[in-house]
């Protein structure tokens, strides 16, 4: 299936990345390249094939319910664009 | 001073045990090393402060006697890895001026050993690209050129700046990291050893997310015997790490005996691709009758799923990565855009992840928000999650008929040169992958060992996969093939 233009703004939209209204058209040949190519898959036959979960099967460990770690505000915000008053700022979120 | 910097972690380790030279001697033959090779392009954040202080504590700790084979070893760390108070940006520009305020558990563990710190390696964007031209720190460039020709060449990707820090004798061994070709690549590319280990064999912990179900970290060195060295030093469960599994990791070196009779090696008929070139078709050749000759018996064995490697490595890791990748956001670490009057919280994200991101990781990220979305997901996402699981069905139908290991070529041709390959298809760069990406999707082992040079005198590898969580019999076997192949070629220093 080709990527078209106004699938390729969706796209765009739904990873919240900005692509120029005048990139869409480059964009959405890259992408139907790239899909072409997977649609290879579609030669398998899947049927009653688990898809796989965990390549290395394994039971997930349990530990104690306990706190082990907290109290690092400061180095939580070391790394932030903006802070406010030991929280991380933002531009307004709602209207 | 640069000679000590062309040692073999072996016969620095004995060096240094024999106090024939220090640790900072060592160390600081490395650091003229990288001084002299900034054409290469190699090292991208240099921590010679660190480097120094570790490699004096090396020295007290070496007097003391009774040391981990890593103590005093100068090596390069992959800028993937976040190490603390140190930038790790992933080579993207979306966490630029980023210093984790946290240690990750492999580079822990190498400093634990006493491993001393050179600096963080350049890379591809996010370790998406198979030539290290996606960087945010410009393209890394390969030590090794063409007979007669002075072109440069790319050293691979994603994990280039570690291939060719190594193979430039700029530091003893370096950090790597595997999605789907990433040490095992490179590593052909420029003539060393790299080593993707068994999934879960190594914590993922504080090394920056890609790929969650495919990413392995492992040591690239200059032979087999330093590999199976640094990777103990790497390897281990770790609690913060959910996928990290809790086995004993075995002394590997001690494996090394040489002694492969009896063993034997599958050779897959779906790797001899149409249109393989005649070198890459005698390399392997040769290298199957080397370990003929070792004693190994060889067995003709089919991977049918083959093929289907490529198109469901590039759903599965488009997919992961769209959601890993999700969190740079501008918020809470790294790059964000300024804003224009009237911006809200929606435009700061769109502006910052497109300023931040380069085209190949906006290109993969929008790929996996695709394949992800209502209507796709059955249609790509599931799908290829069964087809992967056909594809590792392949190889555990090899494994139960005693199969030890499996050998092939590490790629399909030789180093192209830096830009080659740009204006192309990104298909066509996918494609690089062919015979590495499968081993990811299945979890195992596989190594790259560099057996020999093409006519335009560039170095190519062969590949060896291993079984699940057998890494020791796997290098055991490289290690024969290395001595088969005794390649030990250096390329002809010109930066």
């Amino acid at each position: 299936m080709a990527i078209d233009v106004d699938t390729a703004r969706k796209v765009a939209k739904l990873a919240r990345i900005a692509v120029p209204e005048s990139e869409l058209s480059k964009v959405a040949k890259e992408l139907s390249g790239i899909l072409k190519f997977m649609e290879r898959l579609n030669e398998v036959d899947v049927t009653n094939v688990q898809p796989m979960t965990s390549v290395t099967p394994m039971e997930l460990k349990l530990r104690r319910d306990e706190i082990t770690d907290g109290n690092q505000q400061v180095s939580v915000l070391a790394n932030a664009p903006d802070t406010k008053e030991g929280f991380f700022a933002v531009p307004k979120v709602v209207e | 001073m640069t000679e000590l910097a062309k040692l073999t972690i072996e016969k620095a380790r004995d060096g240094l045990r024999k106090k024939t030279f220090s640790s900072a001697e060592l160390t600081s033959s490395c650091l003229n090393a990288i001084q002299q090779a900034k054409e290469l392009n190699a090292f991208v954040h240099d921590t010679p402060e660190i480097a120094i202080k570790q490699a004096t504590d090396a020295d007290k700790t070496l007097s003391k006697g009774d040391t981990p084979s890593m103590c005093g070893i100068p090596i390069g760390i992959k800028d993937l890895f976040c190490t603390k108070g140190v930038a790790s940006q992933a080579a993207s520009n979306i966490l630029q001026g980023f210093k984790p305020e946290y240690e990750s558990t492999i580079t822990q563990k190498l400093w634990d050993s006493g491993a001393v710190m050179l600096g963080k390696l350049n890379m591809d964007e996010f370790a998406m690209g198979s030539s290290n031209e996606t960087s945010a720190y410009g393209d890394v460039v390969n030590p090794w050129q063409e007979a007669n020709n002075n072109k440069k060449l790319s050293p691979g990707g994603s994990s280039g700046g570690s291939a060719s820090a190594v193979s430039a004798d700029l530091c003893l061994a370096a950090t790597g990291t595997d999605t789907g070709g990433s040490i095992r690549q490179p590593a052909a590319f420029v003539g060393i050893t790299g080593l993707k280990p068994t999934y879960g064999r190594c914590s993922r912990w504080g090394v920056v997310a890609f790929a969650s179900s495919l990413d392995q970290a492992g040591p690239m060195t200059k032979c087999v015997r330093d590999a199976a060295i640094m990777l103990e030093a790497m390897s281990g469960h770790d609690a913060k790490d959910s996928t990290s599994v809790d086995i004993p990791v075995p002394n590997f070196e001690s494996f090394l005996t040489g002694d492969i009779r009896g063993k034997k090696i599958g050779v897959p008929k779906e790797y001899r691709m149409d249109g393989m070139s005649d070198e890459i078709e005698q390399l392997w050749t040769e290298g199957t009758a080397m370990l003929k000759d070792a004693g190994a018996k060889i067995v003709d064995i089919s991977l049918p799923h083959t093929k289907f490697a490529l198109p469901v490595y590039y759903v599965v890791a488009p997919a992961e990565a769209s959601s890993n990748l999700a969190r740079y956001d501008g918020v809470r670490f790294g790059h964000r855009s300024s804003l224009s009057l009237g911006d809200g919280i929606t435009e700061m994200y769109e502006k910052t992840r497109a300023e931040g991101f380069g085209e190949e990781v906006k290109r993969r990220v929008m790929i996996g928000t695709y394949v992800l979305s209502a209507g796709f997901y059955d249609a790509y996402y599931n799908r290829a999650r069964k087809v992967r699981t056909l594809i590792k069905g392949d190889f555990e139908n090899v494994f139960a008929q005693n199969i030890d290991a499996i050998l092939t070529p590490a790629t399909p041709s030789s180093a192209f040169g830096l830009g080659e390959m740009k204006e192309v298809d990104p298909v066509q760069m996918y494609l690089n992958d062919v015979f590495t990406v499968p081993v990811n999707l299945a979890g195992l082992p596989g190594i790259s060992v560099p057996t020999g040079l093409d006519k335009k005198g560039l170095p190519l590898g062969l590949q060896l996969i291993g079984r699940p969580w057998e890494e020791a019999e796997m290098l055991n076997i490289a290690y024969s093939l290395e001595s088969s192949a005794s390649f030990f070629d250096k390329p002809q220093k010109w930066w």
